[in-house]
């Protein structure tokens, strides 16, 4: 026989003794081979501690598999004390997966009958804990015939078998209804608990059963009632109030089943009102039921009076010096915010003053909530005081912060100049936190404010000189340093003070940023292409661009070698192409994410150095950051080696500066003839066409104004067949100036894949001398080319 | 629904482990000390609920717990809990052990962890709460432990021996031993028999 088993105690003690990690798992090892050895001998004396000893063993994390069979063996004993270690061990070693678990059921089945009890009791809690889907099914009605009984103990020990049944195997739900109804009329609250619970799982699980329980209503009020007036009962009484558990898991199944429905919700308003009035809350346990209560008003269809009273509560909870209330008052007013969104912004100064809290958990709920809040009035100060919050906040809340900001900027920005300014601020504070996209979206927001673009080339200046470390901000700051760098050195910014910047400090500053070894290599590639932009743009330096960008030749990072090397070429072989490729951006389209042939729109921007008669259709690129462009422009002109663009683009470029359009294989420009399309009343409208790829045609019109008088709001709008796609590019302008002076171009794109022939329908609309002309006409003269 | 009842001692050694769902063993193990974690970075006058850790479930979850001296409670629920109402639970729970083991103090729940676990189960049963009356509860666990003594075992062996003697059957005793002019009266033994 194994040598006489050590006490679980004696175990516990000896592994405590242990010092290190391995001399623990020395003692348990041993230990575990003298348990196994014990378990081969089946001896029954000892079973019932071995387990013991293995569930402790278990708790610190060392492999008990071994002893799942023991448990079996533990439970079909006829002794309680290893029934209880067997069934404990079943609980905890093992569950549903393992095949050990079904062979249990024969064993539970039969406890459930037990003559004692507690035996009975053991089974029922083994099954609502790890009863698998079979076992649930075959002891269902074992489960149903014990729910009747007499005896309080069982019963509520089956109400929560019956409720792990119902999730387990929900087509059961019926077969508990009866039962569950009959519970609530005991008097014993653990029984009256255990029922309202099961209830509650029925109602959530099968809307049926909700309308089925609707008319225990009255009952559960009657129950309520019962609690509030029944006064001091020291049975079930905690922090002064008799059974708040009780309370509060009745509010919730009240909840439940007055959600949507007026009637039952009329029927709850009187205890509602009561409890909310009468709970004493200087407790936990009182503003737990207040809190509940305050839950089941907003859910359920209360009049409105009540629905008042709850907020009110809510904004008292906001008040509390206990955290905890608050934490969970901020909870509900986040859930209340959509529905009821007045009563809410009531307390939005309390919401406010919470973001200063010292709790974390405190501060991000008021973050979350302060978010939910903002709309077009408040923005203002709330993104003022987001901003200060976002200052000194924790860490972990700061991305979801500045994420925050970004949105709501977007959103109820009042003016450019503040949007702009906010996110300035954001990115100074906390740019390392905020997300990647934010970067494009930046650029083209500001890209698209052109009448701030000195104010903020500036700002971003003087941002990065103060710090170059947040990689966000120094990306932005590059691009715009080179796009915009003449607004730099003319030194015009209204209320900033001029500093003067020379095209030295600008170089510098580049400089710094490529060199740094802070800056990312996405960050380095801006830079790079900030200074290549800056060669055009200013007049001294360009042999110093020309020398850096020729040390980044060698680069060891790749992307940035073949950024130098292009450059390179560039500045020696085209030379005179420098200046049109990188020449100003266009505006970028919001929502224009990824590139596609015919998503950009284009404005006819007056900075340009060339002025433009034909619109400049280019291919932005804003996922891969913005310099990505020149690039691309390169490889069309056939640079680059064309492997090295990830994109293959499709699309036409014109070049200002006149005819590169030959440098554009495969483009036939004057193969189609041109059409006049409408010509009335002085008005004429011409068809230039150009085939792009098989299937797609680019129209450019041409408007002019013969008559004396100017047209002004010049608006075309053109429509075709079905099976044809149309997209209109904006126009170049909405005034036709006198005499043909000067013309409106536009460019239509159109796609035709089934080859239907092309007709098209315009409409046509401007105002003369203060009268509007609104013309419509149909173009059936397309020459066959256009579609064929 | 309690996911899960945890409870560690200020170094994040656990002393009571019980899950109500089903987690694999190491993962049971990393969700512990991924709680500790959580728990123990908290200062003592904040509130006592946090987002459930990212193995235990995310935000779908929220951490309850109490901090007792060296131990932390710590009950992991669903969204369908009463967050104060398990602030409660807690207390309830911690009255009872504190009834049951007269003063609890950390030593009697790391060597009466079976124990820890029978109360735990009238308490709490399958995730869902049982029982909140501590007296009822306090009651239920010591006639089981009674019926348990009651039975045998090695524990059982003094009761043994006073039931053994009991039924041992022993022959008349005379009351009287007349022994000529000697009068000899015997005890009576009748309780003892």
């Amino acid at each position: 026989m194994a040598p006489s088993s050590v006490k679980l105690q004696e175990l516990i003690r000896l592994i405590r003794t242990a010092k290190t990690q391995a001399e623990e798992r020395a003692i348990i090892q041993k230990e575990c081979a003298d348990i196994r050895s014990s378990f081969r001998e089946e001896d029954p004396s000892f079973r019932c501690r071995n387990v013991a000893k293995l569930l402790y063993m278990h708790m610190l994390g060392y492999p008990a598999h071994f002893g799942q069979m023991e448990c079996l063996k533990l439970i079909a004993s006829p002794r309680f004390s290893d029934k209880r270690v067997g069934y404990l061990g079943a609980m905890l070693l093992l569950d549903e997966r393992q095949d050990a678990s079904l062979l249990i059921t024969n064993s539970i089945k039969n406890d459930m009958n037990h003559n004692s009890q507690y035996v009975q009791g053991l089974a029922l809690c083994t099954l609502g804990c790890m009863g698998s889907s079979e076992m649930c099914r075959d002891l269902a009605t074992e489960v149903e015939r014990l729910l009747k009984t007499s005896n309080s103990y069982i019963k509520k020990k089956a109400a929560l078998s019956a409720v792990h049944v119902v999730r387990k195997v929900p087509e059961l739900i019926e077969l508990y209804i009866p039962a569950a109804e009959s519970l609530l009329g005991g008097k014993n609250h653990g029984v009256l608990h255990s029922a309202v619970v099961l209830i509650t799982e029925m109602c959530v699980r099968n809307p049926e059963a909700t309308c089925k329980f609707k008319k225990v209503v009255p009952e559960l009020v009657q129950i309520m009632k019962n609690l509030i007036m029944s006064g001091y009962s020291p049975e079930h009484n905690v922090g002064g109030i008799s059974d708040p558990f009780l309370q509060v898991q009745m509010l919730c199944l009240m909840r439940i089943l007055g959600q949507n429905d007026d009637e039952v919700s009329e029927a709850m308003n009187d205890i509602l009102a009561q409890v909310a009035t009468n709970t004493d809350t200087s407790k936990n346990a009182g503003n737990a039921i207040l809190y509940e209560t305050v839950l089941t008003i907003m859910d359920i269809r209360s009049e409105s009076g009540l629905r008042v009273l709850a907020v009110n509560i809510l904004g008292r909870f906001l008040l509390n010096s206990d955290k905890n209330i608050r934490y969970i008052a901020m909870t509900s007013l986040l859930k209340m915010v959509q529905t009821d969104h007045n009563a809410v912004q009531r307390h939005r100064g309390t919401i406010v003053d919470c973001l200063k809290d010292t709790d974390a958990s405190v501060k991000r709920r008021a973050l979350d909530l302060t978010f939910a809040l903002i709309n077009g009035h408040n923005i203002r100060s709330m993104i003022k005081e987001l901003l200060q919050f976002l200052d000194h906040c924790p860490a972990e809340l700061r991305s979801d912060c500045a994420s925050g900001i970004f949105l709501a900027a977007e959103k109820y920005a009042p003016s450019k100049r503040w949007h702009i300014d906010t996110i300035l601020r954001v990115l100074t504070t906390a740019g390392s936190y905020v997300r990647d996209e934010t970067v494009p979206n930046l650029i083209q927001l500001i890209t698209n404010t052109s009448e701030l673009y000195a104010y903020t080339v500036h700002k971003l200046y003087q941002a990065v000189l103060a710090d170059i470390s947040q990689q966000p901000l120094v990306q932005v700051a590059a691009w715009c340093i080179g796009e915009y760098g003449e607004f730099l050195l003319s030194g015009t910014c209204e209320e900033e003070k001029t500093v003067k910047v020379t095209e030295d400090d600008m170089l510098d500053v580049l400089e710094m940023i490529l060199q740094s070894h802070m800056s990312s290599p996405a960050t380095r590639g801006y830079a790079l292409t900030s200074l290549m932009k800056l060669s055009t743009r200013i007049s001294d330096n360009v042999d110093r661009i020309r020398k850096i960008v020729s040390i980044y030749g060698s680069c060891i990072d790749v992307e940035l070698q073949q950024r130098a090397i292009e450059y390179n070429t560039l500045f020696k072989k085209y030379d005179h192409m420098r200046v049109a490729v990188l020449e100003r951006m266009p505006v970028i389209e919001k929502n224009s994410q990824v590139c596609s042939d015919k998503s950009t729109k284009v404005l006819n921007d007056e900075n340009k150095p060339f002025s433009l008669s034909k619109p400049n259709q280019t291919e932005v690129k804003i996922q891969n950051a913005a310099n990505q462009q020149t690039v691309d422009l390169l490889d069309l002109i056939g640079i680059s080696d064309p492997s090295s663009t990830p994109v293959v683009q499709n699309n036409q470029e014109k070049m200002v500066g006149g005819e590169l359009l030959d440098l554009l294989g495969g483009i036939n420009f004057g193969a189609i003839p041109s059409i006049t399309a409408y010509n009335k009343n002085g008005l004429t409208v011409e068809f230039f066409f150009e085939k792009v790829g098989n299937n797609e045609l680019s129209i450019q019109l041409k408007a002019k104004n013969a008559t004396a008088k100017d047209m002004k709001e010049f608006i075309l709008q053109a429509a075709v067949p079905k099976n044809i796609q149309i997209h209109l590019q904006a126009p170049s302008g909405s005034v036709l100036p006198a005499l043909c002076s000067g013309c409106v171009s536009q460019t239509i794109l159109i796609s035709n894949p089934n080859k239907v022939s092309l007709k098209m329908r315009l409409r046509l609309s401007y105002s003369i001398e203060g009268s509007t002309v609104q013309d419509i006409c149909e173009v059936n003269n397309f020459p066959p080319q256009t579609w064929q | 629904m309690i996911k899960a009842i945890l409870v560690f001692n200020n170094h994040g050694k656990p002393r009571l482990i019980r899950f109500y769902q089903y987690f694999p063993e190491d993962m049971q193990q990393q969700i512990i000390r991924e709680t500790f974690h959580l728990v123990s970075k908290r200062d003592d006058n904040v509130c006592n609920f946090l987002e459930g850790g990212s193995l235990i479930g995310g935000s779908d979850y929220k951490l309850i717990y109490r901090h007792y001296a060296t131990l932390y409670f710590v009950f992991c629920v669903d969204s369908s809990e009463s967050e104060l109402g398990i602030l409660d639970l807690i207390q309830v729970f911690v009255e009872t052990l504190d009834k049951c083991f007269e003063n609890v103090c950390e030593l009697d729940l790391i060597f009466h962890m079976d124990k820890v676990h029978y109360i735990l189960q009238e308490v709490v049963m399958g995730g869902m709460v049982l029982e909140t009356n501590m007296n009822e509860i306090v009651g239920q666990v010591e006639n089981q432990s009674r019926l348990e003594k009651s039975e045998g075992g090695l524990s059982g062996a003094p009761a043994r021996a006073v039931s053994a003697v009991k039924n041992m059957n022993l022959p008349e005793i005379p009351r009287n031993i007349n022994i000529g002019d000697i009068n000899i009266k015997v005890p009576n033994l009748s309780p003892f028999v």
